[in-house]
């Protein structure tokens, strides 16, 4: 999970990073009362889960009262790229003497930890790493070891500060560490680090990513989940535990294991190349056991969506049997009933794939094509979609 | 002959006695596999009851410790079923116990865990070789079974099978079931994993019973795209690939923890290409895949 800029920086503050912390808001009456309880000049910012907020007009500087109700009401609801903005942040502005850059990451390449620091901050990392390389620092970072004083000041030394700076800068480094395995992040960012007129090294902005698999030991991170700012179907399925991610398109998948269902949206993908253009309408992994329950919560989230025009469940039986996976369809379509009025196509293969065929053919639900394979599957499906869509269903 | 896993291997269960740990026992049992017990410090001392392939009646002894299982049984494989929370010590212990192949089966262990017994195996010296976790394992038809993969599909032939996910290497072996698999490896689909795609792509290479090798790789990281650079210098062996997710949006975690797009990074087509610039036919769907791997074999 992505987490908000000022999310971060609650947690950057519950980790003893000195920052600028500031004051959350979702209306312009309340962000010019943050302004006045933390005293002009400040610091108006846009708070979306993407980069280049500066860019887009997402963050003003605001002298004024005034300037913060022109620059609130600019913001709110400013679109960047694609993420609209719900909430701002008013933070104090901070006099800066020089901007740096720092973060903690997982090297997936490596299996391990990589710290990233340059002393030339406030740009893009990718578009200092690509004109600047020389001046960014990369020290992998062992896990089993971790980043304490010794190891920071290795990473400070290598990103070249002098001497009065290194140490204020290693210090941070510390914390935001204990951000990064206390929290069990995958990404822990800071850019622009800055250091003021007197000295103190601050962090501006933050970025950091929360492992999900680590939830269950954190149950404070559910609070940062914002459910307004998601797509209310996978709000929905997510309650239901489904693993569903909604994209644009008309056909609608399930499958089970997320690798077989990656690959089922790129064959529908392919097969609307032929009919009209449709495309796989969302991602839906009903993992191994694919019980009638499980099914018919997933049939009914992927029918409620109003872009679907058609349904393709593709299930290879591996430990689980076809037979099984057909009774769950058979008796979704019942829990579902008048709500069921999209064609379903059907692609069972593996374990007991002929008793499971039969179970379909028995039930002769009028919805319901059987398909032999997956490639068969998916063209019946984008087909269907195309048809409906031309007849203006 | 097979890579990783065959007919001698004596195989513990870490959670042995757990839900996943109980059903998967008797189907590894059933494929043949020689499990000779299982780990649960709570219920040391007790036995499992279980039926082997031939019918028979087997009572598994479940031993406190790895260590003490190893010492007792000669065990040299250990597949873990343990849950997220508990699964890192349960590996650390099997890594310090210096068992050979460690096959974690375990969905959802928090990535920083991963990270650190990784981190450990590596600092004992790299002596186990782990598989997974958050996959489904390693099946050498015929021989034995370390993991879940269902053991019906197919039985032993040429093929060797290397993938980051479950579910297409059943699909594969289902397309290819006619030939047979020398053995098939489930890595998983999480950002840290022990065996790579590299490793396996090594091990088959140097297996005389495998003839040609399926790859299948799916969005995230860039596993494919050093296996590519791998597989040019190193493999003489027909090598088929297979990449899923090509249209999967940038940021969304697709399923598998592992399997997101990062900005331009870890995309479908920039691995397809990586693998087609190093000589590997790669297949747009899983029955294409199947198709040029018949053609490969034929030569």
């Amino acid at each position: 999970m992505d987490l908000y800029e000022y999310q971060a920086k609650e947690l950057f503050a519950a980790h003893g990073v000195p920052g600028n912390p500031g004051i959350v808001v979702t209306t312009v009456d309340e962000a010019v009362a943050a302004a006045e309880q933390l005293g002009t000049p400040v610091m108006v910012k846009s708070q979306v889960k993407t980069g280049g907020r500066g860019k887009a007009g997402g963050v003003k500087f605001a002298a004024t009262l005034d300037d913060v109700r022109t620059h609130a009401g600019n913001i709110l609801g400013l679109d960047i790229k694609g993420h609209i903005t719900r909430k701002v942040l008013i933070t104090p502005a901070s006099d800066i003497a020089e901007e740096y850059y720092a973060s903690f990451l997982l090297d997936r390449a490596n299996r391990t930890y990589l710290a990233m620091c340059s002393k030339e901050g406030g740009m893009e990392i990718e578009q200092l790493a690509v004109e600047k390389p020389d001046a960014l620092a990369k020290v992998p970072v062992d896990p089993a070891v971790g980043v304490d004083a010794a190891k920071a000041a290795e990473i400070v030394a290598a990103a070249g500060f002098d001497s009065e700076t290194a140490p204020k800068v290693a210090d941070v480094l510390v914390k935001l560490w204990d951000v990064f395995t206390g929290e069990d992040a995958t990404l822990v960012e800071v850019n622009p680090l800055v250091k003021d007129p007197a000295g103190n090294v601050l962090a501006l902005d933050g970025k950091v990513t929360l492992d999900d698999n680590a939830a269950f030991r954190h149950p404070h991170h559910a609070d940062f989940v914002d459910n307004a700012a998601e797509n209310p179907l996978e709000v929905q399925a997510k309650e239901q535990h489904l693993n569903y991610v909604k994209l644009s398109g008309e056909v609608g998948i399930i499958g089970n294991g997320a690798g077989l269902v990656m690959s089922t949206l790129d064959v529908v993908a392919y097969a609307g190349e032929r009919h009209g253009g449709v495309k796989p309408a969302n991602f839906l992994d009903i993992g191994g056991g694919a019980s009638a329950e499980v099914m018919a919560a997933g049939l009914s989230i992927i029918l409620s969506d109003p872009e679907v025009k058609s349904v393709f469940v593709n299930v290879f039986g591996g430990i689980t049997a076809c037979d099984a996976v057909a009774n769950g369809i058979v008796k979704a379509l019942e829990i579902l009933g008048d709500k069921a009025t999209k064609p379903l196509v059907v692609r069972l293969d593996g374990n007991n794939v002929e008793a499971g065929r039969a179970i379909l053919a028995a039930a002769n639900h009028p919805l319901v094509t059987s398909a032999h394979t997956m490639d068969e599957g998916s063209d019946i499906a984008a087909a269907k979609a195309s048809e409906a869509i031309a007849a203006g269903k | 002959m097979s890579i990783f896993l065959n007919k001698d291997s004596k195989v513990i269960v870490q959670g042995i006695t757990g839900g996943e740990g109980t059903k998967h026992t008797a189907l590894m049992l059933k494929a043949g596999t020689n499990i000779v017990g299982g780990v649960n410090a709570r219920k040391a001392g007790t036995t499992v009851t279980h039926t082997a392939k031939d019918g028979s009646t087997v009572q598994l002894p479940v031993f406190a410790t790895v260590a003490e299982a190893m010492e007792k049984t000669g065990a040299d494989v250990s597949v873990v079923f343990v849950p997220p929370a508990h699964a890192k010590e349960a590996v650390v212990e099997a890594l310090d116990a210096g068992i050979g192949l460690l096959v974690v089966i375990t969905e959802g262990i928090p990535v920083q865990d991963s990270a650190e017994f990784w981190a450990h195996a590596q600092a004992l010296g790299n002596r186990t070789r782990i598989v997974g976790p958050n996959c489904p394992g390693v099946i050498t038809p015929g021989e034995a079974l370390a993991g879940i993969t269902p053991a019906s599909i197919t039985g032993p032939g040429p093929i060797g099978l290397v993938s980051k996910s479950g579910t297409l290497t059943y699909q594969m072996m289902y397309e290819l079931k006619d030939l047979g698999f020398s053995t098939a490896i489930g890595i998983g689909g999480d950002p840290v994993i022990g065996t790579t795609h590299i490793d396996a792509l090594a091990a088959f290479e140097a297996d005389p019973a495998t003839k040609a090798i399926v790859m299948i790789g799916e969005i995230g990281g860039d596993a494919e795209e050093r296996a590519a650079e791998y597989i040019k210098a190193n493999v003489t062996k027909p090598v088929v690939g297979y990449v899923a997710g090509f249209t999967a949006p940038e940021g969304k975690t697709m399923g598998h923890a592992g399997a997101i797009v990062s900005g331009s990074s870890g995309t479908a087509q920039a691995k397809k290409e990586a693998l087609e610039a190093a000589g590997v036919r790669v297949g747009k769907t899983p029955s294409e895949t199947a198709r040029l791997l018949r053609e490969a074999l034929a030569g």
